[in-house]
């Protein structure tokens, strides 16, 4: 079961550097005993929130790329849920939109291939005759 | 005869210079104000084009941006109403496909305090 998902979450704006490591580098370890690999883990730094969440206005934002199967995000979101400084997450399944996307961009870097080919050889054209009126 | 319909053509003209104000900053919150600058431009006159009406293109196809995520808060944004609305596509312009998955993309932003559900975001 190969699915791609992103765990985006956000802790309370109060917690210390090393603590939010400590607490990525927990969740980190739980992925691979479910049968999962984290693929990249990017902190997004402190934001403002859109509305109150837990009665904070700011939070830091945090977001894990996850490959592996429904064990994994379950045991993911488990440990979020119970984890106190935690105040939201959301997790969406990636992989088909990325499949959509590769497949979108293939299309037009084709098109744009067979857009190119015929501009290629009409370049040349044009140059002997702006030569011609140089000679003359 | 042929002066009057001079005349007018340049007032028929103004409100749609005034008008292409507030749509080139479309991203703006001018978009959800209905008839903002839009309205109708000038009193309506016979033989003429009553008023001028930007045709509407829909901004994903026209920048081809394929990939409508929940993450790119400040694109979404263009399509939230002051009030958190999503803004429908009769005011937008935005094809139905796009619209689709950029209210999906809304949708999940707010689930996650990135976009607000109701209200300016304070």
């Amino acid at each position: 079961m190969n699915r791609t998902y992103e765990l985006m979450f956000i802790v309370r704006p109060d917690m210390t550097d090393e603590d939010l490591d400590k607490l990525i580098a927990m969740l980190q370890s739980v992925v691979p005993a479910a049968g999962g690999t984290v693929k990249r883990v990017e902190k997004m730094g402190k934001r403002r929130l859109a509305y109150t969440v837990r009665r904070f206005h700011d939070g830091i934002y945090v977001l894990l790329v996850v490959e592996g199967g429904g064990p994994a995000i379950h045991e993911l979101e488990r440990r979020l849920r119970v984890t106190e400084p935690v105040i939201k997450f959301l997790t969406v399944r990636i992989d088909e939109e990325q499949k959509r996307l590769d497949k979108v961009k293939k299309l037009r870097d084709a098109r744009k291939k067979v857009s190119a080919q015929p501009a290629a050889p009409a370049e040349p054209a044009p140059a002997p005759a702006t030569e011609t009126p140089a000679t003359a | 005869m042929a002066e009057e319909t001079k005349a007018t053509a340049p007032a028929g003209e103004r409100p749609a210079g005034e008008e292409r104000r507030p749509s080139s900053d479309r991203p703006g919150g001018d978009r959800p104000r209905f008839g903002g600058g839009r309205g109708p431009g000038g009193p309506p006159r016979e033989g003429g084009r009553k008023f001028f009406r930007r045709k509407k293109v829909c901004k994903f196809c026209v920048e081809r941006i394929e990939d409508i995520n929940y993450k790119d808060y400040r694109l979404l944004g263009q399509f939230v109403a002051e009030s958190g609305k999503i803004v429908p596509r009769r005011l937008t312009g935005v094809c139905a496909p796009h619209q689709h998955r950029l209210s999906s993309a809304i949708k999940q932003a707010r689930n996650i305090a990135l976009l607000p559900f109701a209200g300016r975001a304070s």
